[in-house]
């Protein structure tokens, strides 16, 4: 059956450049320019697809955006597959390779086309009424139904392409570069503006583009030809960039919009490598003109949705502009004079018209005329009531509409064709215009919505603003362009223009048959399959509201998102309940306007950009040493070190005994720090940390709990007063950038009258912590000059040295409960130092240790870890940290919460030791912690935080937070695991060197 | 996504920013003398106004700075820009 | 009974075309005065007229809706239902939801297709692993169906899931809650407002309140677009909209209305037959019965009623997705939108008196209310019909912002949705 129905050249097209393709497994040949729609039109292929619900078959129906029906996965089982992707936007390139979708096994012969013949038993929500019984069966309905549900198919391999973001700043942002964004444009540029014009299609023109006929024309000259020289004339301006095959997604407030520009779909795929896809721009337009122009309305009738039903005007841009007929014995079928426009392009082409069915009683125009001229039957005052054909229309039976439209009455009459185009006039694109949070306006005369209220710096302008003639089109936009962007003088004021238009137009939404209601298919939402009984269905069971009809029949929520049956959809509401056109509502529209990729979205942030990487200045030395790494934050820590066949347990084992028994060395780099001066600096600390600051004296150091203004511990760590009015404080690494936004906050707003400056320095030091009985030889042979005389550098005190000729900081401090020292250096002398110190260290077993062996030692000491010891529900007297907790200071952050009637309860959760009766048990981390095993429910009284085998004591220890602990020392309890109870006793959380005596030991 | 004009900085994209949420509520200066009710209204009861509200907002990847805006909340519409310490516009 | 609805009756009605089926609900004009009024027509709203209904006896009640029922965070959320919550009064709260959601499509004879395919959360991080493992032990000792899965379990379980251990944040396990799953939201409204309508209850649509009338400490009535209506109990369930109601007596509440904002794809074929959510690549993914993806977000830190969020969200969001799923890289984006949730600072609800006789506030369900509907209209018009609250919602008061004692979910870095 495959006929070529291309008869002419058209400018698009490039004739000379023929492409194959496959669709359904079969080669077809198109041009370049061609759209996969007309290229398949011009074979002669109209089936498509299937629909959602009852898998009808279906055929192409518009030439853009709109089209519900005709929608293909591309390139399937193939790494650049993509479902749902709408024929008629698709330009085709040699190689493309398109399939039906929603069929099994094939397009031709579709199992679920049962669907069709059960249809009467699914009407709209049918769901919501059945598929209950027996109770607990519908997840095995639901595996069938999710089955038949979907389009196409997910890809099921990572995506090839890559994507980006750009940014673009511009004065004027115009959508749409038909002729009212042209001429927008070209007064925008010309005035000096800043200009950018998108258009989703690959040239610029619109519609006008094609509009050939002598019925149109502009100062004297064919519209085409008349605008081809204003596109050409604006290509040339220095103000303006155009970009095509750019859609806009969103409008978002502020003038915010997205476009996506599409850059290789439209390439064979081996030009493609290493190319960008898509591009979305980010743009922020001081204004924003939308020039989305319309799209053609469908008619509502039985059986309007066989295969070789498309609108009017797709047809005659399918002859005008690709040189394809959609048939060859055509009948249209219309509301208004733009079907006429189209059978005019026909006869001109030679093309059989057989007939136009006009709902109007009266046509009298320049172009109805010229078709009356052709011999062409113009049946006025008729409607379509039935069309014929399974997957392809072969013929229609039209009746006589009563005076009132709501029946037909007469004779039927039987026509054949082989092709069917609808026009129900227009519908302004409004999409983008409410997406921004515009009103609409609802004009009765030819019913439709039209900007009302702009919530922006924003114009409509053209047919999107319910200008449907060039005549009002070129008259309006020139005149509202003038005062929107303040300009004076333009060229422009002296078109004359010639149009064969009359406006007039009989809107019925929904249009009588001869049969009752209930025995008609009239698809309202061709993609949904629901029809026009479906929404009155809604409406008799309670249903009002637009959004309620649109939910409960699922109009307007297919990938077209309604662009064609919305409207109707509202008219027959208010039809039915016999209110006012906008009084339920006009549906939302949300972004996006077509369907945006994931991955244009996403843009370059993906794989290893997914996130920065913050390496502390030594992170190289970690990886030639065989680190494991841990994610702290965007921070990457070393864990531990295995040598050759250890695995973790091993290591960790190893370094922690290392570290006590001999030196160990930890890259300390990722702790926040902050650079706090000022004559306040000590009244702040004061205010900030629940302990007092006052006294510190200069060269020493002090740990520090900071809480929130509830009272839970927040973040801690130590921190060193420098001089006078100097601090550098410490905070956890994860805590960083929240501590000094914290404190930031409070200076700025509750304490401005401090003298206090912060700063963040922690990437501008790295830190090594040296530590273990052998640390002061190793530091000091690092550090030759400095004298580490514990008379001279006790514990918890810091000096100022030079390693060389580099300036440092060394704090004797520590978090393992071992002698201990801390080097601070400009970072990127960070690895010389560190090697420095392996280097002294040699002789005495240095060990290097990571986070897992930090946190061994520390909860052997009984130090918390802030954020795993702690949830945002531990007070300082929680932690049995009472001692940190002035008594004399008037205020801190939090302290006015430490005594509410639920935080002074004594039988909160506290922490505690925990041993195990088997020493050898190691308890696990999150595991519940219980008294008696037998209540029910039973009563967990808290859970285990921390929980190592401690090399050092040779046992299992733990830290928990248990309701009450404080006073249950010695007391048994039970971790009740999944498969066996752990019997535990409370222990006090210091299991090692409670006395403190290894922070000065020798060895 | 909406612009701010940071009274430092300039107009800016509001991802540059943090919200500090409703302004004008002052920390006690004597926590100790307040009721448990007193102190939970400092701490968590708001407004949370429909409508213009005042608000605090900080350029945390800016200038660091805090400050106050006027918005209105159902429309997201930004009706003045004022510094800390500043008297709020009158609506 | 109204006509029931079933496999027969739908036949039955084919031969009639469709033609005589009764309305799911009336539309009344409102009386003069009821024994309660709910304000708000949500799920949470609707399904306390229910309770109050059938298990209370309060028969002359009215539900106020501002718009349209189910219009709000009902009919925007990503349709979440799980319980495996980490303290004891939230697991106890939601599990009961979860039990009444079991068999709620019988009780209402409406199919609000509760869908058990299990809720997936995954750790990314040392510090998830614990919270989830501790979440887990909680969740076994309170009876809920939670087990932990390591990396390889969690693959099989879900086998498109990017576990390779060489990604940023790589899957370093996660839990698993088999009864958990989804359900069609809508559904849940109108299955409600049927219910209710049938007992006698008044849904009235479009009558926003614009005052609470109050004699002392006592309330009256509400002012609203259709008159004056008197009553003694007032039950407001206006989610985002609370702190508008509150402030109409004086109150304030501890809450933010934050926008909160969710996608779906186009739809597709089965792909991914359960429901993941991570925290720390924040990202959460279903898949519904018509095939599109569903994809949630996160709140902006902004207090906003516009119903609108900002695409740094969705952006952040549609990142986390291409990490965790990089073969979803060429799907696209069908339709997203944003709803206004009501935030508690300890992410928890609010069920509870207040201050003034006869008024109660069910609020604060932040980005994850949904799922608690059923369980959530069962206590509050406990609470209502009692004046006192039961013992699963004792927990939810507002004067646990007073006392300190918080149900602390989000600190607890349980997922908040």
């Amino acid at each position: 059956m495959s006929k070529n129905l291309r008869f002419k050249s058209s400018k698009l097209l490039d004739e000379t450049y023929r492409i194959s393709f496959k669709f359904n497994n079969k080669i077809y040949y198109g041009y370049k320019g061609d759209t996969l729609a007309s290229a398949l039109l011009a074979n002669d292929v109209h089936l498509v697809g299937r629909s959602f619900k009852y898998h009808r078959p279906r055929g192409i129906m518009t030439a853009g955006s709109e089209e519900p029906n005709a929608i293909i996965q591309l390139h399937d089982n193939t790494s650049r597959t993509e479902p749902n992707v709408r024929a008629t936007e698709i330009e085709i390139y040699e190689g493309l390779v398109a399939s039906s979708q929603n069929c099994w096994p094939s397009v031709n012969f579709d199992i679920g086309g049962i669907n069709n013949i059960l249809s009467p038993v699914l009407p709209a929500g049918f769901y919501y009424k059945t598929f209950m019984w027996p109770k607990n069966f519908w997840e095995k309905y639901e595996y069938f139904i999710r089955k038949s549900a979907g389009l196409g198919k997910s890809p099921k391999e990572a995506d090839p392409d890559i994507y980006e973001h750009k940014y673009i700043h511009c004065d004027v942002l115009i959508i749409g570069a038909g002729i009212s964004g042209v001429i927008a444009a070209k007064m925008a540029a010309k005035n000096g503006l800043k200009t950018l014009l998108v258009d989703e299609k690959s040239f610029l023109g619109g519609s006008t583009t094609y509009d050939n006929s002598e019925f149109s024309k502009i100062n004297n000259q064919i519209a085409s030809s008349w605008l081809e020289k204003e596109v050409n004339e604006i290509s040339k301006l220095e103000n303006l960039e155009i970009k095509t095959r750019t859609s806009v997604a969103a409008f978002h407030g502020y003038n915010f919009l997205l476009a996506r520009e599409n850059l290789t779909d439209h390439l064979p795929i081996n030009q493609r490598k290493n190319k960008i896809r898509h591009r979305l721009l980010k743009i922020r337009a001081k204004k924003v003109i939308s020039a989305t122009g319309a799209i053609e309305r469908p008619l509502i009738f039985d059986n309007n949705d066989r295969p070789g039903i498309l609108l009017s005007s797709a047809i005659k841009k399918y002859i005008d502009l690709y040189g394809v007929a959609c048939g060859e014995n055509i009948i249209l079928f219309t509301n208004n004079d733009t079907a006429y426009e189209t059978a005019i392009s026909m006869t001109q082409r030679g093309i059989k018209v057989n007939a136009i069915i006009d709902n109007r009683e009266q046509v009298d125009s320049k172009l109805s005329y010229e078709v009356e001229k052709n011999n062409i039957r113009i049946f006025k005052g008729y409607t379509v009531v039935d069309t014929y054909g399974y997957k392809r229309i072969n013929g229609l039976s039209i009746m006589k509409l009563s005076k009132d439209g709501q029946k037909v009455i007469g004779e039927k009459i039987k026509l054949s064709c082989d092709s069917l185009g609808v026009s129900g006039g227009w519908t302004p694109s409004v999409h983008l215009f409410t997406q921004s949070g515009g009103k609409l306006k609802f004009r009765e005369e030819d019913q439709v919505f039209i900007p009302s209220k702009y919530p922006s710096d924003q114009l409509c302008i053209g047919s999107c603003n319910g200008d449907f003639t060039i005549e009002e089109i070129t008259a309006n936009t020139i005149l509202s362009i003038k005062k929107f962007l303040n300009i004076k003088n333009t060229n422009y004021k002296t078109l004359e223009i010639m149009t064969g238009i009359n406006k007039s137009k009989r809107n019925i939404w929904l249009l009588p048959s001869d049969k009752i209601l209930g025995k008609t298919k009239s698809f309202v939402d061709y993609q949904n399959d629901a029809t026009a009984k479906d929404i009155k269905l809604a409406l008799r069971e309670g249903f009002r509201s637009i959004e309620h009809v649109k939910r409960y029949t699922t109009t307007g929520m297919g990938t077209d998102q309604g662009k064609l049956g919305n409207m109707h959809a509202l008219g027959i509401i208010s039809e039915t309940a016999g209110t006012k056109m906008g009084e339920h509502g006009t549906t939302t529209f949300r972004p996006p306007y077509t369907p945006l990729t994931f991955g244009t979205i996403v843009g370059r942030n993906v794989g290893k950009f997914f996130d920065i990487i913050r390496r502390t200045p030594i992170h190289d030395w970690h990886v030639i040493n065989n680190a494991k790494f841990e994610n702290v934050g965007q921070w990457k820590r070393a864990w531990y070190y295995p040598k050759e066949n250890e695995n973790m347990h091993q290591a960790v084992q190893r370094e922690s005994k290392a570290a006590r028994d001999c030196a160990g060395i930890l890259d300390a780099s990722t702790l926040g720090k902050i650079d706090i001066q000022g004559t306040d600096a000590s009244e702040f600390l004061n205010r900030v940390y629940t302990n007092a600051w006052s006294k510190l004296a200069i060269g020493k150091c002090r740990y520090g709990l900071m809480l929130n203004e509830d009272g839970m511990v927040y973040d801690d760590g130590v921190t060193t007063r420098l001089d006078e009015n100097h601090y550098i404080m410490t905070t956890t690494t994860g805590g960083a950038a929240n501590v000094l936004g914290k404190l930031e906050d409070y200076l700025q707003t509750e304490w401005p009258e401090l003298d206090v400056y912060l700063s963040s320095v922690t990437d501008h030091y790295a830190t090594i912590s040296v530590c273990g009985p052998h640390s002061k030889k190793i530091v000091s042979k690092v550090i030759p000059n400095l004298d580490f005389s514990d008379e001279k550098f006790p514990h918890m005190s810091f000096k100022n040295a030079k390693i060389g000729e580099i300036k440092c900081r060394v704090m004797r401090i520590s978090f393992t409960g071992e002698q201990s020292y801390e080097i601070n250096i400009q970072s990127n002398y960070g690895k010389s130092v560190w090697e420095k110190c392996m280097e002294a260290g040699k002789n005495f077993d240095i060990t290097p240790y990571g986070t897992e062996t930090m946190h061994l030692l520390r909860a052997e000491k009984g130090f918390i870890i802030v954020g795993q010891d702690t949830d945002a529900t531990m007070t300082p007297i929680d932690l049995q940290m009472d001692w940190i907790v002035s008594k004399k200071k008037y205020d801190f952050i939090g302290k006015r919460s430490l005594y509410r009637s639920d935080t002074i309860k004594e039988d909160r959760k506290q922490l505690v030791g925990l041993l195990t009766e088997n020493p050898e048990e190691v308890l696990e981390e999150g595991a519940q912690i219980v008294t008696d095993i037998k209540k029910s429910p039973i009563e967990m009284l808290g859970h285990v935080t921390s929980s190592y085998y401690s090399p050092n004591l040779n046992k299992s220890i733990a830290l928990g937070v248990v309701k009450g602990g404080k006073k249950m020392l010695g007391q048994k309890l039970i971790i009740p695991m999944e498969n066996k109870n752990i019997n535990v006793t409370v222990a006090d959380p210091v299991f090692l060197d409670k006395e403190g005596k290894r922070l000065n030991a020798k060895l | 996504m909406f612009l701010i004009n940071c009274p430092f900085c300039g107009e800016r994209e509001q991802s540059e920013f943090k919200a500090g949420g409703e302004a004008h509520i002052e920390r006690p200066k004597q926590p100790t003398e307040l009721s448990d009710d007193e102190w939970a209204e400092f701490l968590f009861m708001r407004k949370n106004i429909k409508g213009v509200q005042f608000e605090r907002w900080n350029h945390a990847h800016g200038c660091r700075k805090w400050f106050n805006i006027a918005r209105d909340t159902s429309n997201d519409q930004i009706k003045a820009v004022y510094k800390m310490g500043e008297k709020p516009p009158v609506k | 009974m109204k006509n029931k609805y079933s496999i027969f009756s739908l036949i039955k009605n084919a031969f009639s075309y469709h033609e005589n089926w009764e309305k799911a609900w009336k539309d009344p004009e409102p009386k003069k005065q009821y024994d309660a009024i709910i304000v708000g027509g949500g799920g949470h709203g609707l399904a306390t007229a229910y309770y109050l209904a059938k298990k209370h006896n309060m028969k002359n009640i009215a539900v106020v809706e501002k718009g349209w029922i189910g219009g709000g965070n009902t009919g925007r959320n990503t349709t979440i239902i799980r319980s495996n919550y980490l303290w004891d009064a939230s697991a106890s709260l939601y599990d009961h939801a979860l039990k009444i959601w079991e068999g709620l499509s019988q009780e209402l004879n409406y199919n609000v297709m509760f869908s058990q395919r299990g809720v997936m959360n995954l750790a990314h991080n040392l510090q998830d692993v614990r919270d989830l493992k501790r979440r887990t032990h909680a969740n076994r000792l309170n009876g809920i169906d939670a087990v932990y899965l390591n990396t390889e379990e969690v693959k099989k379980f879900c086998p498109i899931i990017n576990t390779s251990q060489d990604i940023r944040y790589p899957v370093l396990g996660g839990t698993l809650q088999r009864r958990a799953g989804t359900a069609r939201h809508d559904a849940v409204a109108w299955g409600y407002a049927r219910g209710a309508d049938e007992m006698g209850v008044d849904i009235i649509q479009n009558c926003e309140v614009k005052g609470i009338k109050r004699n002392g400490d006592k309330v009256e009535g509400i002012e609203t677009t259709k008159g004056f209506i008197k009553t003694k109990k007032i039950g407001v369930v206006a989610a985002g909209h609370s702190s508008v109601i509150a402030n109409m007596v004086g109150l304030k509440l501890p809450l933010e209305s934050k926008p909160l904002q969710a996608l779906v794809s186009e739809p597709v074929k089965p792909i991914i037959d359960t429901v993941v959510m991570s925290n720390a690549v924040h990202a959460y993914v279903s898949q519904s019965d018509k095939g599109e993806l569903v994809i949630g977000a996160g709140t902006d830190d902004y207090i906003s009623y516009s119903q609108k969020g900002s695409h740094d969200i969705v952006e952040g969001t549609l990142n986390a997705i291409l990490e965790l799923y990089p073969i979803f890289s060429r799907m696209r984006m069908l339709r997203q939108w944003g709803g206004i949730v009501d935030i508690c600072p300890d992410a928890s609800p609010i069920i509870s008196k207040t201050s003034v006789k006869g008024l109660y506030f069910n609020c604060g369900w932040g980005t994850g209310g949904f799922k608690a509907t059923p369980g959530s209209g069962d206590l509050f018009a406990h609470t209502i019909a009692n004046d006192e609250p039961h013992k699963l919602n004792a927990a939810f008061n507002l004067n646990r912002f007073v006392s300190g004692d918080l149900v602390d979910e989000h600190g607890a870095a349980a997922v908040a949705h």
